[in-house]
């Protein structure tokens, strides 16, 4: 779960890191009264979660009532990167002489996290970590021990932040972390960490990225969750509990398991097909949530053929069969081309049980792609 | 022979009065495997398939002498199920559960390398050793015994690889599903490292997929130290950036690494042949054997 960049500072804030005077608006009217409220120069800050907000005009600057409305107009309701600007952040625009980069996150290779400091903060990161990856101080964290204060001073040092500003970017650190550790973040990073003229520090951005897995016992954070879809079908996912991703193809893909519905992608656009979306079912799926995962992508109109890859360990094949003769059984016409191909545990079972009738069953996983794919090419025309 | 189990191997079922535990435990048993106890806190002293529960891990290790466990216990007491067996000790510990946070596992794995105790998951099927045991929730009946060794980030894959294998009687000395999540007890290398060293693998099958360096690492691993010939698959080619494709660890950043396309490179140039399909895998070991 990630937090909007309002919900984040205000997690930081509550924490002791210093952060700029912002409210958040809605409204044209709402966002030049806070402007006021705060002061020009304010930045107007879409709140949708979408990285390069700045450079996709999701990010405006306004030293004047006239400019805070026209910076409220042209990013209120905007369309950015597939998500609707609903809010903003207006935030007191600081003066800054200096930006730095701070944060935490899981070091999956070392199986650690690891705490990151860098003095060339502001700018893409990411690319810092890619071309200069030496511009960024890492210290490793013994998660049974949480971090030494030395480990934050360490970073900072190593990172060459200046003396006079090093005991309290040390500290802004150690105050991650422990925000990282409580909060079952997956990530919290600050980018810029802004240094104003009489060294101040402040943190202009924030992020948060909470394990979706811990959020049982981080109810406080779970309950701040909005919920934001790509579109309908992304909504429809979220509500049935799938793992699904939509792509721009035209053969719908259902599966269990991650790793055998990435490879029916794989096989797809293997022998020539497009993939229009990766579907885990998951483990052990039930009837009702098989059906489900047909209404899913039936619901998608560029689907012209549906095929389902089931190999059972955990899930059942003729568990599998009744939920697709249930959900085929309601029309009149199916409205696509249903391949099915039935594997592992209880599939012959399954077999018996599906109706040929309305789905081709297929015994391999190849003879079921390809034959998906002729059906696809066929509807298409 | 064998990697890691036999039916020697007396194996405790934590969490065997739930659901997926119970199931899982006739299942095994039915296979051949060696179950001796269950552990479940509070539910000492019933039984189970005929299997006597115990409150503790320590006592059933005790009591049964057992020296190997599989976590059926749900996500948020796994963990702990976990350490529990770290410390009992049990010389391997085989976690199933999906869905464990990650700092979690991130203290798990501190633990792990204080203790000997090898862990195989979370988020994983488990180990099978075909004709003599399987740890956990693998399907026995499509395994064969035989002289390829296996190992998998993902469980359904396996499934589809084996089938491959056996429909043209190619058998398996033993597959081990490590699981999709970021942070797993044994990983490729170690995996490869137990096959290296056991004399009845002739081949080996690894199959990974996008997200994280576990492959490329692994690919350095076999051109350096392994003379059993090793064939891979990896899953995700198709996969677009920054999107997360169901297990946690199959994300692909978009900074280059961790994509199939550089995995499939890693491979390749350490002379290890990657399938554009699970079955053209089980024609390059056709081609080892």
């Amino acid at each position: 779960m990630r937090l909007h960049e309002y919900q984040a500072k205000s997690v930081f804030a509550d924490a002791g890191i210093p952060t700029p005077d912002a409210t958040l608006a809605s409204s044209v009217e709402e966002v030049v009264e806070a402007a006021e409220d705060i002061g020009y120069p304010v930045a107007v800050k879409a709140q949708v979660h979408v990285g390069g907000r700045g450079k996709a005009g999701g990010i405006k600057l306004a030293e004047s009532k006239a400019e805070a409305e026209e910076a409220a107009e042209s990013i209120i309701g905007m369309d950015l990167k597939g998500y609707h600007v609903e809010r903003v952040l207006v935030e007191e625009a600081v003066d800054f002489k200096n930006e730095l980069y701070v944060g935490v996150t899981m070091d999956r290779g070392e199986g650690k996290p690891v705490a990151m400091v860098s003095t060339k903060g502001g700018v893409d990161i990411e690319s810092v970590a890619e071309e200069t990856p030496e511009a960024i101080a890492r210290e490793h964290i013994d998660p049974a021990f949480g971090m030494h204060h030395y480990q934050a001073r360490k970073a900072v040092y190593d990172a060459g932040v200046p003396r006079e500003l090093a005991s309290d970017v040390a500290s802004v650190l150690q105050t991650m972390y422990q925000l990282w550790d409580d909060r079952d973040a997956s990530e919290v990073e600050i980018n810029p960490l802004m240094v104003t003229e009489d060294d101040e520090i402040i943190a202009a951005d924030a992020v948060m990225n909470i394990d979706d897995d811990a959020l049982f016992r981080q109810q406080e954070l779970a309950e701040m969750e909005e919920e934001t879809f790509e579109d309908d079908l992304e909504r429809k996912a979220g509500e049935y509990g799938f793992d699904y991703v939509r792509l721009s193809g035209n053969v719908g893909i259902i599966g269990n398991g991650a790793g055998l519905v990435m490879t029916t992608l794989d096989l797809v656009d293997y022998y020539g097909g497009e993939p229009a979306n990766f579907l885990d079912i998951g483990g052990g799926a039930k009837a009702e949530r098989v059906a489900n995962a047909l209404d899913m992508v039936f619901s998608d109109e560029n689907v012209d053929a549906v095929v389902f890859n089931i190999f059972g360990g955990i899930t059942r094949g003729d568990e599998v069969a009744k939920g697709i003769n249930s959900a085929l059984e309601q029309f009149d016409e199916i409205p696509k081309p249903v391949v099915v191909r039935l594997a592992g545990t209880n599939a012959e079972e399954g077999r018996e049980i599906l109706n040929d009738e309305l789905v081709t069953v297929e015994e391999t996983l190849e003879d079921a792609v390809q034959r998906t794919v002729e059906y696809s090419e066929e509807e298409a025309q | 022979m064998s990697v890691l189990v036999d039916s020697d191997t007396r194996v405790v079922v934590q969490g065997i009065t739930g659901g997926e535990g119970k199931f899982h435990a006739e299942q095994m048993m039915d296979y051949g495997t060696n179950v001796v106890a269950g552990a479940v806190p509070g539910k000492g002293g019933q039984e189970v398939n005929g299997v006597p529960v115990y409150d503790t891990v320590h006592e059933a290790a005790r009591e049964e002498d057992a020296d190997a466990s599989v976590v059926f216990v749900p996500p948020a007491f796994a963990g702990d199920a976990v350490f529990e067996a770290l410390d009992a000790p049990l010389d391997l510990v085989v976690a199933i559960t999906e869905g464990i946070p990650t700092q979690d596992m991130a203290k798990v794995n501190k633990r792990l390398s204080e203790v000997d105790t090898r862990l195989i998951g979370p988020n994983c099927p488990g180990i099978i050793t075909p004709g003599e045991a399987k740890l956990g929730i693998l399907p026995g009946n499509i395994f064969e015994s035989g002289e390829v060794g296996l190992v998998s980030r993902s469980g359904t894959l396996t499934y589809q690889v084996v089938d491959n294998l056996t429909s043209r009687g190619i058998g398996q000395t033993t597959a081990i599903g490590i699981g999709g999540d970021p942070i797993i007890g044994t990983d490729f290398i170690d995996a490869l490292e137990l096959f290296e060293a056991d004399p009845d693998t002739k081949a080996v099958v690894m199959c990974g997929e996008i997200g994280g360096e576990d492959e490329e690492e692994a690919a350095r691993y076999i051109a350096e130290n392994m003379d059993t010939p090793v064939a891979g698959f990896i899953a995700g080619r198709t996969a677009p950036p920054g999107k997360r494709m169901g297990h946690a660890g199959a994300i692909v950043s978009g900074s280059g690494t961790g994509t199939a396309e550089s995995k499939i490179n890693a491979l390749n140039d350490a002379g290890v042949p990657v399938g554009d399909t699970p079955n053209e895998v089980a024609d390059h070991i056709e081609d080892f054997l």
